[in-house]
């Protein structure tokens, strides 16, 4: 019985910290749509869509510095399809604050305007470290959840409502 | 097709493919289409889809991504249009330029989505693949 409560309190801290995300604006729906897709012949699904995100992005944010670090910097063509892909993929898993980030972004690029690419990118590096940080702290929750008291995958999802963005 | 709240049953079993070079897009799409019911076939650029096809390969619905390296979105849809193929083939791409949109389209595509793609675009995908294939 302590085991399930502290598995209850463990899932208690989960949506706590998913409320949150999505009040701050950093999570929108579509990572709700990646948790139904979970179930139980898939049970690990979200956390590895998340893990090869984060890959995949600190990849392309590499590759975004290496661009306009260089004074030279002129191809914004190859900078545009940096942040398409980083787009796509960061609105394909709810990351709604790092999409939009994306969108300014992708505005200066069309603008040619190395000052605002290089104010954008600090601001997307700032962001993918927070969402980082507060995925990967969800994830171990859910660990610590599982191990709390045999609760079986997935989350119980109509314990997950975010609440209305303001 | 036998609707159950908000379920759809799937009387005949349809393949799709995903023409991707994102791994996370690979990742969801594919989960997507396999929970209603599709079987799935995953590759990473253009000129990979045409090759399958060329090989004798065929799939109901193709989901195609407008930008990737060796062969983008754009070409390997003429492509596959000009060998004959009459698949489904929809476009995904996280570009919202109206132009982007009509060159892609013009490539060839059924329709164009952006990303991310949901439950309600596969669903109404499906449907129109029962009226395609009845």
């Amino acid at each position: 019985m302590l085991l399930g409560l502290g598995a209850n309190q463990l899932l208690a801290d989960m949506n706590r910290l998913l409320s949150l995300l999505f009040h701050q604006g950093v999570l929108d729906e579509q990572f709700l749509e990646l948790q139904q897709l979970q179930d139980d012949s898939s049970p690990n699904f979200v956390y590895d869509v998340v893990n090869i995100y984060f890959n995949e992005s600190e990849k392309l944010l590499s590759n975004l510095r290496g661009l306009l670090v260089d004074k030279e910097f002129s191809d914004y063509k190859k900078m545009g399809k940096h942040l398409n892909q980083l787009m796509g993929s960061s609105s394909s898993i709810g990351a709604k604050r790092i999409s939009n980030i994306c969108l300014a972004f992708r505005a200066a690029s069309d603008q040619n305007n190395r000052p605002a690419c290089l104010r954008a990118l600090e601001m997307l590096e700032n962001e993918y470290c927070y969402l980082n940080n507060k995925l990967h702290e969800f994830f171990q929750i859910e660990q610590q959840r599982v191990l709390a008291g045999g609760v079986r995958y997935p989350i119980q999802q109509q314990q997950q409502q975010p609440p209305q963005q303001q | 097709m036998k609707k159950s709240g908000s379920s759809t049953t799937i009387v005949k079993k349809f393949s799709a493919l995903v023409v991707d070079d994102d791994l996370v897009i690979q990742r969801i799409h594919k989960m997507y289409l396999n929970r209603f019911g599709f079987e799935t076939q995953v590759v990473g650029n253009g000129k990979e889809a045409v090759d399958l096809y060329r090989s004798g390969a065929f799939f109901h619905l193709v989901l195609m991504d407008m930008e990737m390296p060796v062969m983008d979105g754009p070409k390997a849809t003429r492509e596959l249009r000009g060998m004959g193929v009459n698949s489904m083939i929809v476009g995904v791409t996280s570009q919202d330029g109206d132009s982007e949109k009509q060159a892609f389209m013009g490539a060839g595509l059924d329709d164009c989505y952006m990303k991310p793609l949901t439950a309600d675009t596969i669903t109404s995908l499906l449907q129109q693949l029962n009226m395609k294939y009845r």
